[in-house]
Order: C-alpha cells, then structure tokens, then sequence
C-alpha cells in the first residue's frame, strides 16, 4: 500500500539546479536510505517533502493528500492549512536537531500534539512520557536541552516527531553531528523504529546502517538518482561506476 | 585634620534643608523622584509596544512596512530628543488651539498635559532603539528551531508565540535594560515642559534656598539609586530566564 509519493520533484536555487526530476515511492513500512555524496541535493529533496523548500516542480501524494506544484510554475501557492496538515502528518528529524532550547524535553515533545493537534495536557503529557521512555529518556523530562548530550537531544527530537504520530519519518543524517561514541544509541533507536514498521526516509552516511535496515536504497548524484534498488545489490553490486567508486570511500 | 573639614563641609550644606514636610524640600524631592519613575515606565512600556510593533514592520515581507519602520527609526534616532519634545508640545498645542478655534469655534488657548506629552516623547524614541534591540534579538534566533516549528505544522503565529518570542524575550534582556537605563536617564528633558519631575524639583529647591549643590547632590544620588535597583532587577529578569537555557544558568 503506497503511503509517499513524490513524483518528477525539481528544485533550483538561482541558476543552480539542485533537483532535477527526482521521483520516490515509498510504500507503508517502507524504509527508504538516501545516499550520495555531499551537494547531491539529499537534503533539498527531504526538505521539499514536507515543504521546508518549496518544489519548482513535481507533485507529492501522502495517504490521499494530493500537491501539485505545477511545471515551473513558481506563482502558484500553497494553502498555509495544505501545508500545515502535510507537515504536521510528516514527521521531521533534523541533523542538528533544533530543539526548542527555552523547552523541558517533555515540553519539546507535547508542544506540537497540544498546540497543532489539539490534544490536552494531561493525555499529551501521558503519551510524552510514553515516548521519552521509549527513546529511554524518561528521566530526563525535566531537563533543558543545553543539559543534554547531543544523542540524548537527538533521542528527545525523534520522540518530538512520534508524538505527532506523523505517517512517515524523515531523517536528515540524524547521527552526523554526534560525537562517534554516541551514534549507536540513535540508531538503535531508528532501528526499533523500523522493525515497528514505520515508513522513513533516512538520509545517512552510515552505510553499514542503511544496509543493515533499509527496504531500498537511493544513490544521488548532481540531483538525479543515479542508481537505486534493493541494498544487498547496491552495497555489492552497483552498476553505476559512479557510485561503485562513492561506495569504495565507506569500505 | 580631615574629619574637622568634613565636618565643616558637612555644616556649610546644612542638610536641614532635605527635611520632610514644610521646613525642608526632601518631600518635594520624593514626589520628583516618583515622576521621574513614572514618566520612565510609562515611556518604557508605551515604547517597548511600539518596539515591538517597529520590529515586527522591519521583518515583515511588505517592503512598505519596512521602509516605513526604517524612515522612523532613522529620523528619530538622528533627532535631538529635545527638539521631539519641543515640537509636539508647542506644535500640538498650536494645532490644539487652531482646532479649538476654527473647527470648535472656542477662544482660547489649548495647552497640552505636559506629563502625558512627556511620556509619549521619551515613549517614541525609546520606540526606536527597542527596535533595533528586538528586531536583532528576534533575528538571533537559531533559524533551526524555526524550521523544526515549521516541521510540526505550527501556524506562523503559534511560531512566533511558542518559539520566538520566548527567546527573543531573552535575547533581547541585556540591550532592554541598556534601554531603560537611558529611559530614566532621558526623563531630565521633560523638565523643559515644566513636568517636576527629579531635576526640576532639585532645581526649584536649589533656587529658593541658594544651596544647588545640596540639591544637585541629591538628585545624583536619587538617580544613582534607582541605577543600581532596577540593574538588580533586571539581573534578576535575566537570570530567571536562562535558567535551564544556559550552562549554569
Ligand atoms: N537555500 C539555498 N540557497 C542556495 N543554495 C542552496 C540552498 N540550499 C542548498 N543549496 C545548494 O544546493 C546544493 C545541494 O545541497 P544539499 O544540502 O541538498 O546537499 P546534500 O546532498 O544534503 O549535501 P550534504 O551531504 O553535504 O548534506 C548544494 O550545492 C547547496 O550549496
Ligand atoms: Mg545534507
């Protein structure tokens, strides 16, 4: 059952074409790895799913929500509601996690389910903490972001993004700005994640992870997908020289 | 040797006449220093709204909104604050007096409440420096937790209310109390428009009783006064919200 798809998505910056037609299908439980080297445009497109960058062109389908964005057609907008309700069934990790730093943890997880949801307090509070423990930081509730490791603050923005219980995941290389000693507990995390059968969409440099849990892999090249498939065959055996010679770098 | 010439410097003062109730000027000095208090948190808080509203204008999408903002803050930043005073006390006392007479049809003379125009001068180019106070505090909020806003679904108002504000609340605490010490500060100009407020008051007793040293003397340390308690309370402001925020906070 498809549950995202993102069909022909351009994107420029000026002269500069970052996306040039790139076109996703993830069905539920899907986990989809994207790969390539860096100003491959993996994060344009990841932002262009849920709108953080605006396509040019292309169109995104989400479990019946339909966007259009036209053929080079940049006038056309997007209804803010359109976009808030894509936003809010998305849920977003960012790779230098962006916690809201005047927040508790909880406060960063049940602000979204009370403020855009409408969920109230006591019930956002009670799933919050749900999901702190689930990410195993049920006693760091009360505390800052600034007093938190950077795999913990990571842990409290991937419990921030369940709490909208969103129909998809996007990471954005959520382990690349953790110190090397606190990458595992993340990504064991994203792999719990996983195994529940979430569909995500995981921009990552761990190669040996992305083989390890993803569904299907996608090689980004100048902002195009230069190869793609299943990750046995594109870990062992990719016909693109390309990315044969980008996969030789992580062996 | 200097304990006798203190004590005769001490005596040439005499400090009789900072004395409570009709045999001394201490309680007109008091009244002054609660004029000089009021006119500044009026100012402060009128201006610190228009602040906010200057702010918002400067980071708005509208390029007229800008540009208005920017001509505003320009101007009154360039300006002689004395001059602002000047001209909307005499300037709106004669379009209050022409009103009177050609539209009302009243002779007379209008004079305006020199304590309302003395707030909403100081009020105006406080206006100006919160500006830019806010508008760089609002600007130095990490983009980041904009986007992760965003990425939740937050409206752009829920945004600024849960997000922004709250930061730049903070941000923006050092340069707000640089503000308001230069509120009260400015609150001496009023004097001009006959408002008694600390100075004026000092001025009046020095010249009645030919001592303006003493009284100079005691405005400095009326001043230097609430200097050093509203720097406490504003340090109290600054630590109370970064609390958690900051390492050690
Ligand atoms: N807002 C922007 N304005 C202008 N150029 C941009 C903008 N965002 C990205 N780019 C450019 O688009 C290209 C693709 O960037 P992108 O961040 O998508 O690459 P990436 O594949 O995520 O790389 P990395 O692995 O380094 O994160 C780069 O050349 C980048 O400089
Ligand atoms: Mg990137």
């Amino acid at each position: 059952m498809q549950a995202l798809v993102a069909t022909d998505i351009r994107k420029a910056f000026g002269p500069l074409e970052v996306l040039r037609g790139i076109s996703l299908k993830a069905d539920k439980g899907d986990v989809i790895a994207i790969i390539g080297g860096s100003g491959s445009g993996k994060s344009t497109f990841l932002r262009c799913l849920n709108l953080l960058e605006r396509p040019d062109a292309g169109s995104l389908w989400l479990n019946g929500l339909a966007l259009d964005f036209g053929d080079g057609d940049r006038a056309r907008t997007i209804a803010p509601a359109t976009k808030a309700q894509l936003r809010r069934r998305l849920g977003m990790v960012f790779q230098s996690f962006n916690l809201w730093t005047h927040m508790t943890a909880l406060d960063n997880v049940i602000a979204g389910p009370i403020h855009v949801l409408g969920q109230d307090r006591k019930a956002a509070r009670e799933a919050g903490m749900e999901l702190l423990g689930k990410v195993g930081l049920a006693d760091k509730a009360a505390a800052h972001p600034a007093q938190l490791s950077g795999g913990q603050q990571q842990r409290v923005a991937i419990a921030r993004a369940l709490a909208m219980r969103p129909e998809a995941l996007l990471f954005d290389e959520p382990t690349s700005a953790l110190d090397p000693e606190l990458v595992g507990e993340v990504l064991q995390v994203i792999k719990a994640l996983a195994a529940e059968g979430r569909t995500m969409i995981l921009v990552t440099h761990e190669m040996a992870f992305a083989r390890d849990v993803a569904t299907h892999v996608m090689y980004f090249l100048d902002g195009r997908v230069e190869e793609e498939g299943a990750p046995d065959r594109i870990f062992t055996d990719p016909r693109s020289e390309r990315c044969r010679s980008f996969l030789r770098k992580f062996l | 040797m200097v304990r006798a010439s203190t004590i005769a410097w001490v005596k040439r003062m005499e400090l009789g006449v900072l004395a409570w109730g009709d045999g001394g000027w201490g309680d007109e000095l008091a009244r002054g220093a609660m004029v000089t208090i009021a006119i500044a948190s009026a100012a402060y808080v009128v201006g610190s709204v228009l602040g906010i509203l200057f702010a918002a204008m400067k980071l708005s999408g509208s390029s007229t909104l800008r540009s208005l903002a920017t001509a505003y803050t320009t101007a009154m930043r360039g300006m002689p604050e004395m001059l602002v005073i000047y001209i909307v006390f005499f300037g709106g006392g004669s379009l209050g007096t022409w009103i009177a007479t050609n539209v009302l049809g009243v002779r007379g003379h209008v004079d305006l409440p020199s304590f309302a125009v003395g707030v909403v001068c100081i009020a105006l180019s406080v206006a100006a420096y919160a500006c830019e106070v806010i508008r760089g505090a609002v600007l130095a909020v990490p983009h980041g937790q904009i986007e992760a806003a965003q990425a939740v679904g937050m409206t752009s108002l829920q945004r600024n209310r849960l997000v922004v504000a709250p930061q730049a609340f903070r941000l923006a605490l050092p340069g707000m109390t640089n503000v308001w010490q230069f509120t009260v500060k400015d609150t001496a100009l009023v004097s001009i428009i006959g408002v008694t407020e600390v100075m004026r008051s000092a001025s009046i007793a020095s010249n009645a009783t030919k001592q303006p040293f003493t009284f100079y003397l005691a405005a400095l340390a009326i001043f230097i006064v609430i200097a050093y308690l509203s720097q406490r309370l504003f340090t109290r402001l600054q630590q109370s919200a970064d609390r958690g925020v900051r390492w050690g906070a």
